[in-house]
């Protein structure tokens, strides 16, 4: 079943992020293909008993990233533009595409190493409240230095995309 | 958890991430680049949950969460910053926004 489950949502996740890098048309349909990415993402992580991560992932990235998105290429009335430029990105694409195998090939040799089992976990390893819990706990600061970024990112995104600044 | 390997979620998490630099190196739309910047974030924190999961340990989920939170000002901010450039170029190319100052 968990093998079934992760094959499902792995071949989905990679299926749709190709869908996002591929599409070359629309932008929207780049943006339609982030959300089942994103969507498929959150049932791996819940795989891994990690059921407030993908809540929150399906909160804030499938909800309101990928809507922001959606509302900025509206709001633009964007074409497909920005298609891969064949005569001026050859040495860009062999450069990605060597450095991609290259990533590829040491990833694979180091995890391929070290296999350790999955450890046996408490009943509520990554719930809301074992994570609510170390949040507000250990790493409070952490959380209000995310908030004043969070204050500055809004007002930095205000004062950017205004018009004229009086 | 039985049959997966933490290998395997590792080996998807850099799958996507290397989808995402493909996407950012060939893609010249700006809109796209910034979603394979996001499908990068994703792949990081896939790799730290199921690392988190490995080692038994609720860390790595913290560490994921701020990563979520970082993203979520970065996409707040650079679309601001792709609607300011819309308006004064009227393009989303990348290579026609090449200048740091016209």
């Amino acid at each position: 079943m968990r093998m079934a489950l992760f094959w499902i949502f792995s071949v989905a996740a990679l299926g749709s992020a190709v869908g996002v890098v591929g599409n070359v048309r629309n932008p929207i349909n780049s943006a339609l293909n982030l959300v089942v990415s994103m969507l498929a993402l959150a049932g791996l992580y819940v795989l891994l008993e990690a059921q407030f991560i993908g809540l929150i992932q399906v909160m804030v990235y499938a909800g309101a990233i990928v809507v922001l998105f959606l509302f900025v290429i509206m709001l633009l009335n964007l074409r497909g533009s920005g298609a891969p430029n064949a005569e001026t990105q050859p040495l860009v694409k062999l450069a990605g595409t060597a450095l991609v195998a290259g990533g590829s090939y040491f990833l694979v040799r180091v995890l391929a190493t070290g296999r350790a089992p999955w450890p046996d976990v408490d009943p509520d390893y990554g719930t809301t409240r074992a994570i609510g819990e170390a949040l507000y706990g250990d790493y409070v600061l952490a959380v209000q230095v995310a908030g004043v970024l969070l204050l500055a990112g809004i007002i930095a995104a205000v004062v950017l995309a205004k018009k004229r600044l009086e | 958890m039985g049959d997966v390997s933490p290998f395997q979620f590792q080996v998807v998490a850099a799958l996507i991430f290397m989808i995402g630099v493909v996407g950012v190196l060939t893609r010249r739309n700006m809109i796209v680049m910034f979603m394979c910047i996001e499908l990068m974030l994703n792949a990081a924190n896939l790799s730290l949950v199921a690392f988190s999961r490995e080692i038994g340990d609720d860390q790595g989920q913290i560490l994921a969460f701020m990563v979520m939170v970082v993203a979520a000002v970065e996409v707040a901010v650079g679309l601001a910053i792709i609607i300011s450039l819309v308006r004064n170029r009227d393009t989303v190319n990348i290579e026609d926004a090449s200048q740091m100052k016209w």
